[in-house]
């Protein structure tokens, strides 16, 4: 192997890195503020990409995008208002079986709507051959349309979660639910906009990924196990460490390929969850004391 | 004899030492309790000797086995039953099936026998049940053994949790403030079943706030706080105790 | 002993033998063959009620030990050994009595193992499979044990879908038929149907009386217990992670059991079976079924199977489940079959609100 397709790798690995992060991001976001394990959270990112598409052919690709997204947002809002709001302490075991519902219904939905075909979105900017040349190693603009929506949203997501109102406010209905409530945040809402974002965030990544990787209407299962274990890995709810989580992830997977067959690459990652989940369920940037004492 | 002895027993979450070389023993037919201001370590404490937390580093032995660092199962096979500071019944399942539970130690059927129903499992299923319901008898709850057990009144399922506790046939039972929550006729009625359940043959370890029934009822009192050993004697001594009146009682006065 | 105990089971069989006389009455002998798979769907959903409903253990991952089931059962009666007769493994196989030769369609020879060989095999692998598995992933609770087993599912279902023995994306076919004895055989073959929808209901019936006598001695009572609350089940003595692993074996091997011989009655398996959806479908049917509650289980699982086997779904087939699976655990989280269902809908004309338990 030469340097060049070393870097060829790398960068491909950075990439997938990049979205598995930001789906992860989205599991956390609910996570934090219910203590839910959003099983749809892939199914955001495959309508983001799926809703562009479409958009895409009525109006011009930024548009489509801001349309696609806050389309998902409000679903996003439809959901939480609809399926969650009202339940009373409901058990995690009937969190799970009603997200996991929701995404089965939205699959089957976005399948009857599409239909099985493979879709994408047109390059932001040049076209599938076109490269830009960085030190030697040829990269597709696209990466780093990628990249940098991807690096931009996590940044503005932080100044969200530090600097507002309301981004305060979830974070002082992750940290104490009753307390906030105390306080006089409405916690309902705060879980309301983190299914918001959550969707929003996710369907962003789908539109910038679609050119690259395409998209169908179960590419979201996909992305969501690859998602939580990038979350698992990070340690549950800590977003920044699920960046860094996901570019291991991206690049382990990428240089997988060298030693196994493309078939068994997820079945790489799915090892990995499991082998985190066995060995430090914390997480490896995460408490370990700490977890030992989580409820759920 | 001793029926259990701790040894330098200690136990840390993070920074904090929650229970600090702690070295005490109960004796055989006595009731031993165990008092300490809020945070003082006596649950954590509790935790070691029944097995639901493994110690940093000392030892539990009881009947002359070392038991420390055995899951719970383990120690309750030994002959330690508890119960908790905030009463874990099973609540789906009624009293009778809860006091139940309690004889699975007492029991063997495993998975093949039951799945295949020999008749022995039915002889044994029917000496669980006759033996919880003499023991709901003796504290006298046998008039809600159908009931389902989160259905019960807190006081109600305050004793449940005893009654399946002392279906262990336990050799020492640790009561996790048995008092905790009552009003003073159900204190009172506690404090009655303690003294039975202490005539029957079963050491007690108390953990217990309610300081009227700890001097009325135990034989031997050991103070902690934050996470040491202040003092270990009889009721009368503890209460004249100044270190003890200073750090615990001295609270209560302020 | 009493009676009335029993009185179920005798119900349970007289609906076997009625819908039989009523599917032979009424001209409709057919639809036996779905009656037959959903039978065996069945076993796989009892299963899966003791470990979820009763264990409280959710598992996302049980087409996989069906499919693993399934496929070593077929892998093992289709591959030909002749040419490795030589091979000291394969004659030793060979004078234990495991193989049997057979032709083709052309004449050929082929030498393969016995379905009772491979059977034993498949369950025995099965068990060994579950045992490491379960091992470490019981240890997990709510979201993290839900997420190890479906990824414990994803992996299997990836494994036989990029394996070119296990035939890829088409599976394995042409797997013979099941002699159990000589005159009873599992396939699907028009002639046997009647034979197989008892056979398939006998192994229901069987698997109902085993789990019931289970659920109702001692080690149900600390399975729910388990489930009620663990810590104080293991304070009471009850080893709870052996009892927890021992149940998800139990429910892999129900699960491997009917993977194997649905995969001689439809005469092949193919990696749809080991999908996620089919795992989430099984997890539906004990939810709707309502947990904890066997009969519900069985009765549900006889009933979706066989509508969504007739076609009944049509292309929603997918959605239906998922639509049921929500709605149940928005209204009636304990089942369809239970007192308390559809309190949520209650509640939003009382307004009274009462609070659940965390599980």
């Amino acid at each position: 192997m030469n340097i060049e397709l070393f870097f060829q790798y790398l960068v491909a690995g950075l990439t997938y890195g990049t979205i598995y992060a930001i789906v992860a991001i989205g599991f956390n976001i609910i996570y934090n503020t219910t203590g839910i394990i959003n099983f749809a959270q892939g199914e955001f990112v495959m309508l983001g990409g799926m809703i562009a598409v479409t958009m895409n052919k009525f109006m011009p690709l930024p548009s489509a995008i801001l349309a696609a997204v806050t389309l998902t947002m409000i679903l996003g809002a439809l959901i939480e208002i609809v399926f969650i709001r009202w339940l009373v302490k409901p058990s995690v075991l009937r969190m799970i079986i009603i997200t996991i519902g929701l995404s089965i219904v939205i699959r089957e939905g976005a399948l009857h709507i599409w239909g099985e075909s493979v879709r994408a979105l047109p390059y932001f900017t040049g076209t599938e051959v076109s490269s830009i040349a960085i030190g030697g190693v040829f990269i597709s603009p696209q990466v780093l349309w990628v990249i940098g929506v991807s690096s931009i949203a996590v940044v503005a997501l932080n100044l969200f979660f530090n600097y507002t109102l309301p981004g305060r406010q979830m974070r002082a209905c992750s940290a104490n639910r009753d307390a906030a409530r105390l306080c006089g945040i409405s916690a309902k809402n705060m879980v309301t906009l983190s299914f918001v974002l959550s969707a929003g965030i996710g369907a962003l990544a789908g539109c910038v990924v679609s050119p690259i990787t395409y998209v169908q209407y179960d590419s979201g299962t996909g992305l969501a196990i690859k998602g939580f274990t990038v979350a698992i890995l990070g340690g549950l709810g800590n977003s920044m460490a699920a960046v860094a989580a996901g570019m291991m992830l991206g690049i382990l997977e990428s240089f997988s390929i060298w030693v196994m067959p493309t078939a068994y690459k997820d079945v790489i990652s799915i090892a990995i969850l499991l082998l985190i989940l066995f060995v430090r369920p914390s997480g490896l940037f995460g408490n370990k004391e700490a977890f030992s004492l989580k409820e759920f | 004899m001793a029926l259990l002895e701790v040894k330098d027993l200690s136990r840390a979450f993070g920074g904090l030492q929650a229970v600090n070389k702690v070295s005490f023993s109960v004796k055989k037919d006595t009731i031993k309790a165990l008092i300490g201001p809020n945070g003082a370590g006596k649950t954590t404490l509790f935790n070691l000797v029944s097995g639901m937390l493994p110690p940093d580093s000392g030892s539990i032995i009881f009947n002359g086995e070392p038991v420390h660092g055995f899951p719970p199962y383990r120690t309750a096979s030994k002959g330690i039953a508890r119960t908790f500071q905030h009463v874990k019944l099973f609540p789906r399942m009624t009293a009778l099936e809860n006091v139940m539970i309690g004889r699975h130690t007492h029991s063997k059927a495993e998975f093949i026998p039951c799945m295949l129903s020999l008749p022995w499992t039915w002889r044994e299923e029917k000496q669980i049940r006759v033996k919880s319901l003499e023991i709901m008898g003796f504290l006298g709850i046998s008039a809600f053994a159908g009931n389902e057990a989160a259905s019960l009144a807190y006081g109600q399922q305050r004793i449940v949790e005893l009654a399946r506790a002392l279906a262990c046939e336990p050799a020492l039972l640790l009561l996790d403030e048995p008092a905790a929550g009552l009003n003073m006729r159900e204190t009172a009625e506690i404090a009655r079943l303690i003294t039975k359940i202490k005539e029957m043959g079963v050491t007690v370890l108390i953990v217990e706030h309610d300081m009227s029934l700890v001097m009325d009822i135990s034989d031997e009192i050991i103070v902690l706080s934050y996470g040491e050993k202040i003092a270990d004697d009889v009721p009368l001594a503890i209460q004249r105790n100044s270190e003890v009146i200073r750090i615990y009682l001295g609270e209560e006065d302020a | 002993m009493n009676f009335h105990k029993y009185l179920p089971i005798a119900a349970l069989i007289s609906a076997v033998i009625a819908i039989q006389l009523l599917t032979y009455f009424t001209g409709s002998a057919y639809m036996l063959t779905q009656l037959t798979m959903s039978a065996y769907y069945s076993l796989v959903i009892i299963g899966l009620c003791i470990l979820m409903g009763y264990a409280g253990q959710i598992s996302l991952g049980h087409a996989g030990f069906f499919a693993i089931g399934g496929y070593i059962s077929a892998f093992l009666t289709t591959c030909n050994l002749l040419p490795y007769r030589s091979h000291s493994l394969v004659s030793l196989f060979s004078k234990a009595g495991l193989l049997n030769m057979s032709e083709d369609l052309y004449g050929g020879q082929a030498l393969h193992f016995h379905p009772w060989a491979a059977c034993v095999m498949a369950v025995l692998f099965t068990i060994i499979a579950a045992y490491c598995i379960g091992g470490p992933v019981l240890k997990l609770k709510g979201h993290y044990l839900a997420m190890a087993t479906l990824g414990f599912g994803i992996i299997v279902y990836r494994i036989v879908l990029g394996t070119s023995f296990f035939g890829a994306a088409d599976g394995l076919s042409d797997v013979p038929s099941f002699v159990i004895f000589p005159g009873l055989e599992v396939s699907g073959k028009s002639s046997v149907r009647i034979q197989n929808y008892y056979i398939a209901s006998g192994l229901v019936i069987a698997g109902v009386i085993i789990l019931l006598n289970l659920i109702n001695s001692r080690i149900g009572r600390a399975l729910r217990a388990i489930h009620g609350a663990e810590d104080a089940a293991g304070a009471m003595g009850v080893n709870t992670a052996k009892y927890k692993l021992h149940t998800f074996v139990l429910s892999a091997v129900f699960a491997s059991i009917a993977g194997v011989l649905l995969t001689h009655y439809n005469g092949g398996i193919g990696p749809s079976e080991a999908s996620v959806m089919k795992s989430v479908r099984y997890v539906a049917i004990v939810a709707i079924g309502g947990m904890a509650n066997l009969w519900g289980a069985l009765l549900m699982g006889f009933l979706l199977n066989f509508l969504s086997l007739r076609g009944y779904f049509g292309s929603f087939d997918d959605a239906v489940f998922g639509s049921i699976l929500i709605i149940i655990m928005l209204f009636a989280p304990e089942g369809l079959l239970h007192k308390n269902s559809f309190r949520g809908i209650k509640k939003i004309f009382s307004h009274t609100t009462k609070e659940e338990g965390q599980a």
